[in-house]
This record gives C-alpha cells, structure tokens and sequence, in this order.
C-alpha cells in the first residue's frame, strides 16, 4: 500500500506562546491552557501516516484538538509547525510550504471536506446543484452541461432527489444538507477527504445511512478518509486505524478494534468504558 | 453649474485643468500602472471634485490628468452629448482647460469621456476612451470582504462569480446580466467594465484605442490596453451574447429617427402608448439623418 498522507510534529498554538507551553500543558497537567502566557495549545507534536483508499479515525473530546488537525490539513488554519507530505499520482507536495494558489488548487482539486455544520462547506445563497458547480467550477470544468450531468450523479449516488437539485440547501433536513456536502466534497473525485463530525446532531438512522454512503464511497472510488468524531460508534465502523486525542495530543494510536478492546492510556480506558 | 459662471480673478490662475500638478501627477502614476497591468484595479489618491461623488468625478479627474490644449474632448452620458451629466462636464472642462475644442463627432475626438456607453463608430489607436465607473469591483457581488476580494483577484479565483451565471441559467435559462458585464482583461483579472451595456462589452476585445476607468468614489483606476484580449465570462456551452433588437417576427429593429439595424437602441414609450425604439449613440443617430438627407437632396 503507498503512502498518500505523512503528517510530522504537527503544532497549533493558539495565542503569543512561551518556551514552557509544550512542557506546562498535555495530560499530566490536566490542562491545554499555558499556566504562564495564556496560549492555548490545540495541538502539539501530532504524527501519522495516512495510506490510499484507508480511513483513518480520530477520536478525542471536545477541545481536544482533533479538528485543528483536519482544520491544518484543509488550509482553514494555519500550523505553528509540523511538516506534512501529500503524495499524489506522480509528485508530492510539502502542504505548509506551498504558496496560497498552490494550497487553494489542492484544496479545490486534490481534497475534499464534510463540516459537521453545513453552514461551513455549503453557500445557502445558491441551489444545492449551484454549491457542486462552484466546486467544478473552481477546479476550471468550464461546460454548464457537463457541471449539470456531474452534479445530478453526484446527488443521485448520494440519495438526494434529482428533482430538488434547484432549490436552495436551506430548504434541505439536515441529513440531505449533509449529503449534499458530501457529494460537493466529491464533486472532483479527491484521493483525499476530510470528514469533521458529520454525523453529529443527526438522529440515529440518518447517521446509519450517512455512514453507510461514506463506506461505499470508500469502497467504490477507494478515496482516503480522516474522520474526526467523539462516538466510538463511528470510529468502530469506519476506521481501521484510530489516534486518540487529549489536549492537543495524540495519546495512543493503533488499530480501532485493539484501542477499543484493548485500551492502553487511562484516558482511552475511561472513554472506551463511558461508552459501554 | 451655474450658466456664465466665470472662476474668480484671484483664482484665474488656477492650474490647467482645475487639479494641481501634484493631482495629476498621481492619477498618470496610476494610470501607467494600471496600463502595466491590464485590469488591475490601482489604488490612487483621489480627489475631491466641485461635484458630487457618482456624477463621474472618477472619470472626470482621468480626463482633466490627460488632456492638453491640443486635444479635441467629447463628453457623452447613457450615449447622449446633451444629457444632463455630459453639459455639465463638458462645460466644466470649457471652463478650466482653455484652448481644449469640445466636439460631438466620435472621429474628431482624441479623448472620449463617456457614462455607460463606447460609441458605435470604432475607435482608432489615436484616440483614448475614459469611462466613468460606479463600483470597480465585479466580486462584490460574491464576496463583502475588501481583503478576501483583493486575494482572489490576485489567485484569478472567479469561480463564484460563474456559480452566479450557472444560478441565472438554472432559473432564466439565460445569462441575465444588462449591464457591468465580467470580463476577463488579458487572461487574468475580471474587471467590471462599467454599466455598459452587453452590446458594447465586445468592443473591449482587441480594441485599437486606450480604454481607462476611473472610480473617484471608490478611488481605483483600472485600463483595457489597445489590442489586449477582453473575454466575457461564460459557459463553454453557454456562449456570451449581446443584446437581441429582434421583434416577435424575427426583424431586426431599427432606429425610427434614421432607421440604423446596427446600433444599440433606447426604448422610449411614444405618446400613443406604443414602444419607439432610437439609437442610443446620439452623434450616431444625427451623423445618419444628416447623410439620408444628403443623399435625398
């Protein structure tokens, strides 16, 4: 299996930072504030190696940092420091060295990003087909038949009625606006997505169907996923690998069924059973 | 402006012009920059005109930067010499550059203030034409942030802007766009060409004569080089179109003054209630009546 994603020491601090924020904060102090400046560290030190056509779940609670990582990846933040690789078709590309044009084509070609709020990946202002053209659009299809035909498969393969492609995603339930950003994120066949909560706040058999479509996308385009959640639920049937996150750090990382099983960290250990 | 208003012996020796040097000075700054860079909207210091922001101060300090007493100034508003907009510039002009000749043949001019409208008789590489401009930025529309704009100018990022012709065509099934057109200068930035209407929007492409706009209020001056590719956004499948003067037969309308089936034309209500329709370019339109009355004689 080749490499698509290695992701090196990647850090975000939130505010001026000091020499003693990495060592005054984590797990044994029980806090991710800075005691003496203040910052917060959403993320220090995170590393793992992504492979094609794998999912990847992180899992942690809230603050824990997990969607700074995804949030770093997508370009929607920039890290204090870390280093990452993508590594496409034919070349690679250090992500946080590239100038903005080049993160924006490889966020609009070569990524794609499910917000858990809609409000996030969607314009409410335009049709649902409208959103998946912006997306075409952006990665230069410049044929108003083709943005058709491409956006009415898209919302085909993820169930939303053709018939409501021309109504605005504000009118849509939460599960179909969900579907809709999913289709958008796939609108240019990405090797690489991103899915940040997207089952929160949905109830339980939209969340059932939700991650079902999201395991036969896998399946059939063998497209790379990182998946952040808090529900051991999703972790357990999308992931094959986990990292477990707890103040901006990664504290265990292994397979989904060993972490769930077989917890090492105490943290792990208290999540796996709170869930039980 | 007040009829037979003379400026005040103290002021008489107002610079050539009304600006200062140091005024004009910045606006040929900003215009060779904007030349450079072809439809790039440059930043300058723009003036405080004696008018109201909106009545063309933009254009007007653009013209007032360019003109010697040599030149030869025609001034239109909506294709009109004598509306409103186009007097009162054209006199404030007569005042302050003496020596300027002031015209309304479109082939005499050497420098052509217009609101709106690029007469219909083209324009030669002699000739300079200077458009007044309500609001530079065709993004505006998309996004509120000057700063995000700015950024996506420099990225040719203008992917939301067709979103906004793919939604017109989702619900008109057509591109409903009448005026300030985006068009992509030179392969890269989209400009908005002014409230011209669609109909002149090709005029920009490859044009032999300097076009210059200039907003005052929002104090950018952006230019459309001569001989430089001005491309309409659209659809590949979707061609650009102008304006369609055919009646519900299928004929082409023509002008009820001389009968022009080439020009932009005004739709005026007659006073039976019936619709007229007129040439738009007024020196057009007259230049026309004159020759058919000619070639009667």
């Amino acid at each position: 299996m080749s490499k698509i994603l290695e992701v090196r020491g990647l850090t975000r601090i939130h505010g001026r930072g000091c020499p003693l924020c990495i060592e005054a904060t984590g797990h044994e102090s029980d806090t991710n504030i800075c005691p003496h400046c203040g910052s917060v560290v959403a993320a220090h030190d995170v590393s793992f190696d992504l492979y094609r056509g794998e999912i990847l779940g992180i899992i942690g609670e809230s603050g824990s940092g997990k969607s700074t990582v995804v949030r770093t990846l997508y370009f929607d933040d920039a890290p204090t420091a870390g280093e990452a690789i993508f590594f496409d078709d034919d070349r690679q590309y250090e992500l946080f060295t590239l100038n903005a044009a080049r993160q924006r084509w490889l966020r609009n070609h070569r990524f794609g990003m499910v917000y858990q709020n809609p409000h996030l990946g969607l314009n409410f202002n335009v049709s649902a087909g409208g959103n998946i053209a912006e997306r075409l659009l952006m990665s230069d299809v410049a044929h108003y038949g083709a943005i058709r035909t491409r956006a009415q498969e898209l919302l085909a393969r993820t169930e939303v009625l053709a018939a409501r492609m021309d109504e605005s995603p504000r009118k849509f339930s939460g599960g179909m606006q969900q579907r809709v950003q999913i289709a958008k994120a796939l609108a240019t066949r990405p090797p690489l997505l991103f899915l940040d909560e997207v089952t929160s706040g949905l109830d339980l058999s939209v969340q059932a169907a939700i991650l079902d479509l999201i395991l036969e996308i896998q399946h059939e385009l063998g497209t790379a996923m990182i998946v952040v959640t808090h529900d051991l639920g999703v972790i357990r049937l999308l992931a094959g690998r986990t990292l477990v996150m707890k103040y901006g750090r990664v504290i265990e990382s292994g397979l989904t069924d060993q972490i769930l099983e077989d917890p090492q960290h105490a943290y792990s250990q208290r999540l796996v059973a709170a869930a039980l | 402006m007040t009829p037979h208003y003379e400026l005040p012996r103290d002021e008489a020796d107002y610079s050539f012009g009304f600006l200062d040097e140091y005024a004009k000075k910045e606006v040929r700054r900003a215009i060779l920059k904007a030349v450079a860079i072809p439809g790039y909207q440059t930043p300058y210091a723009s003036r405080e005109m004696p008018m109201g922001r909106g009545f063309g101060t933009g254009g007007l300090q653009l013209t007032l930067a360019l003109v010697g007493p040599d030149d030869t100034l025609k001034v239109i508003d909506q294709g009109s010499d004598d509306s409103v907009n186009a007097v009162n510039l054209r006199e404030f002009v007569q005042l302050t550059c003496p020596g300027v000749t002031l015209t309304e043949r479109t082939e005499e001019a050497t420098l052509i203030q217009s609101r709106h409208r690029i007469p219909e008789k083209p324009l030669r590489a002699d000739q300079l034409l200077v458009l007044q401009v309500p609001y530079p930025d065709p993004l505006v529309v998309v996004e509120p942030s000057e700063t995000k704009r700015k950024i996506m100018h420099g990225e040719a990022d203008y992917a939301r802007l067709l979103v906004k012709l793919y939604e017109d065509i989702v619900k008109f099934d057509e591109i409903t766009i009448s005026h300030r057109y985006p068009t992509r200068i030179n392969g890269h930035y989209v400009i908005d060409p002014s409230p011209i209407p669609r109909w002149d929007v090709p005029r920009l492409h490859q044009s032999p004569a300097l076009i210059l706009l200039g907003a005052g209020r929002e104090k950018k001056i952006y230019a459309v080089p001569p001989y430089t590719d001005a491309m309409p956004l659209a659809f590949e499948d979707q061609p650009f179109r102008v304006e369609d003067f055919r009646d519900a037969a299928g004929n082409r309308r023509a002008c009820t003054r001389c009968g022009a089936t080439d020009s932009f034309l005004d739709e005026f209500i007659d006073q039976s209630g019936g619709k007229v329709y007129q040439c738009s370019d007024s020196a057009y339109c007259a230049e026309r009546l004159v020759e058919r009355a000619e070639a009667a004689a």
